[in-house]
């Protein structure tokens, strides 16, 4: 076991070098783009080009600036073009905030997708099995901000049921929390509850046809335990891998455009706002980082996977 | 996605009912029903997947359509701008964008049908045209992903030894990137100053970008399939027989993966379509003049409490399109590998 954390942590820092030489790579390497030019404006002379580019270091070689700028992302001295902000403390002080958006939206849509995949399983062919059908493919089709977009328009200018944007510390006042980030949850929640219930429903099938539930019931269990003990705890794993992947993507993807259209002063709208302005470092820090946690998650959820099931040590 | 339902299940044992019995032994014909004719025959008594097929080949008819609507009845072209020009609106003449730069809501008639930017351009026009862009550049993406993914997954799972040592690290590290990250990342640097003699604002910019975003998501099962059939004794005797590593990747082995390919095509297609739109919403995707949905959602969003159409109707239009590709995907899946777990994230 520890050989295989070992092999696996090892494939892990190797695999991040390669995402931040890649993230580099894209914005240095890149013909045609001078970043000099790019923080100088528009009508710049030569010689403020050049000395901009002394001043970051634009003119060293390629391995030297990635070097530079890798010692700048990790003492937390990389600024942003626009506004001088230092990257590295604006994404610290703005990561509470998105995780506040991703972590509940993420419980949310994984609690109601094992209960209703569950139902779905126990009822297959049903009404609410079908409609989970229709749910899933209709969530994968819709974009996250477009969804966003709608509720805002519906329960917060039309119903004004809910405040249409804003953000409130959880530390200030939980209630308010909750209350300007319910709208915001479901944006990202309910797009992905269709699919996971189809899918927890899809292996709970599989599971139900083995031997060892056979045995369950066999031996005395009453549905509802031979259900939650035995068909459940088995159907979850391959969703757990799942969910780890997507989790991580919800940083880079839906954090993004959420915190836009809600206005929530996270990494993400830090993120989509160095977008708009083409201003890279706060791209860069964010590729990377972002990166960072696929990389973790889908190492944890393999390293979880190898300690429920001693079989995948060996094949790794 | 895994949307079998419970009576599909058994689909794909249908090939081999014709088996246990020798029909020769009886004297008559076999009846020669190849499996892509099986499934063909059960696409077609799928009505769900055919209704979504006739209404996405309905948006792309609406799309191309757009030069005609442009021409014959808006009068205005996708990028004209018209900030002080006015449009009747039950015979009164109404400023295209009011004198504080808020652009008009919907007409409902030919003119500025669905309003204006605040450009003053016409709403209706760059939907119609922006349909195109969204359409074109789900196309070209989707086509590189194709042709990349499956001869990269050929190649790697074929000859594996260097060539699997060098491809599949590479696709191993775009997998890491979540799409959106990675595509906005492309796209900005892109967008900055092109790339050679491509400009900046160029459509195959986003195009190229999400092809080589999505390679992985064909590759990498392609690559795990080709592995799995390289063992079998087909592609032993085809060796035997002498024939070089390109002609059994190709005439033996592509064949087989074919059904594969086929069912990750729309499901490539739809999400192509929606990395597009999220690119062109957070600004790193198609670029100004041009329009596609995803941009027009975005120009629409500080619009959104006052005239919510601006962003809903081209929403609708890419919702719908996506949908009905993603329907018609699920048709072609339960028709020809009921039991294909096929999976791309955006």
């Amino acid at each position: 076991m520890t050989g295989f954390i070992a092999r696996r942590t090892v494939s892990a820092i190797l695999l991040l070098f390669a995402t931040s030489v890649v993230v580099f790579g894209i914005f240095e390497v890149i013909p045609s783009y001078n970043p000099a030019r790019a923080i100088a404006g528009r009508n710049a002379t030569a010689t403020t080009v050049a000395e901009i580019s002394q001043k970051f270091g634009f003119d060293k070689p390629i391995w030297v600036q990635y070097g530079n700028t890798m010692k700048l992302i990790f003492t937390g001295q990389i600024i942003d073009y626009q506004d001088n902000l230092n990257v590295v403390s604006q994404f610290v002080h703005r990561f509470p905030v998105t995780l506040s958006l991703v972590v509940p939206a993420a419980i949310l849509w994984m609690l109601v997708a094992i209960v209703l995949g569950s139902i779905s399983a126990r009822r297959a062919g049903g009404l609410l099995d079908r409609g989970l059908m229709v749910a899933a493919i209709t969530g994968v089709s819709i974009p996250v901000f477009l969804l966003a977009a709608t509720l805002l328009y519906l329960f917060a200018f039309r119903l004004t049921w809910f405040p249409n944007t804003g953000y409130v510390q959880f530390g200030s006042n939980p209630a308010q929390w909750a209350y300007h980030l319910i709208l915001p949850w479901l944006s990202i929640a309910v797009l992905s509850i269709g699919f996971y219930s189809r899918v927890l429903r899809g292996n709970a099938l599989d599971v139900v046809n083995q031997d060892f539930v056979r045995t369950a019931r066999a031996k005395g269990l009453t549905q509802r335990q031979v259900f939650t003990r035995h068909v459940l705890r088995n159907s979850l794993m391959p969703i757990v891998t799942l969910f780890g992947l997507d989790f991580a993507t919800l940083l880079g993807g839906a954090a993004l455009v959420t915190e836009t259209v809600f206005n929530l002063p996270g990494i993400g709208q830090y993120e989509a706002q160095a977008i708009g302005n083409l201003d890279v470092p706060p791209i860069m820090v964010g590729a990377m980082f972002t990166a960072f946690f696929v990389v973790l998650f889908s190492a944890l959820s393999d390293v979880v996977y190898a300690l429920l099931d001693p079989r995948i040590r060996i094949t790794g | 996605m895994a949307l079998d339902s419970p009576d599909d299940r058994g689909a794909a044992g249908v090939v081999v009912t014709a088996a246990p019995l020798d029909p020769m032994a009886e004297g008559r014909q076999p009846s020669a029903i190849g499996p892509w004719r099986l499934a063909g025959r059960r696409l077609r008594r799928n009505y769900v997947a055919l209704f979504f097929l006739a209404l996405f080949v309905l948006i792309v008819v609406l799309c191309l359509l757009a030069p005609v609507y442009s021409n014959n009845i808006a009068h205005i072209g996708p990028n004209t701008n018209n900030i002080t020009g006015t449009v009747s609106v039950n015979g009164q003449q109404q400023n295209i964008v009011s004198l504080s730069g808020v652009p008009i809501g919907p007409t409902w008639g030919s003119h500025y049908l669905l309003g204006a930017d605040t450009n003053g351009r016409d709403l209706a026009v760059r939907l119609l045209y922006g349909g195109r862009t969204s359409l074109l550049i789900g196309g070209i993406a989707t086509a590189i992903i194709m042709i990349l993914g499956t001869l990269v997954g050929l190649l790697a799972g074929y000859l594996r030894g260097v060539v699997d040592f060098i491809l599949r690290p590479l696709m191993e590290l775009i997998w890491s990137f979540p799409v959106v990250i990675l595509g906005v990342a492309l796209g900005t640097a892109l967008a900055l100053g092109g790339i050679g003699p491509v400009k900046g604002n160029s459509l195959y910019i986003p195009a190229v970008i999400i092809g080589v975003v999505y390679v992985p998501y064909l590759g990498k099962p392609i690559r795990g399939e080709v592995l799995r059939l390289r063992e079998q004794d087909f592609v032993d005797a085809a060796r035997v027989q002498g024939m070089g590593p390109w002609r059994i990747m190709f005439s033996e082995i592509l064949p087989n993966v074919s059904s594969t390919i086929i069912v990750f095509l729309p499901l490539i297609l739809a999400n192509s379509i929606l990395l597009e739109a999220y690119l062109s919403f957070l600004g790193a995707g198609v670029q100004a003049p041009n329009a596609s949905w995803g941009t027009l959602i975005s120009d629409g969003l500080p619009y959104i409490q006052t005239t919510p159409t601006f962003s809903l109707v081209p929403g609708a239009m890419l919702v719908l399109t996506v949908l009905s590709v993603n329907v018609v995907g699920d048709g072609v899946r339960d028709a020809l590998d009921p039991r294909a777990q096929v999976r791309v994230r955006t």
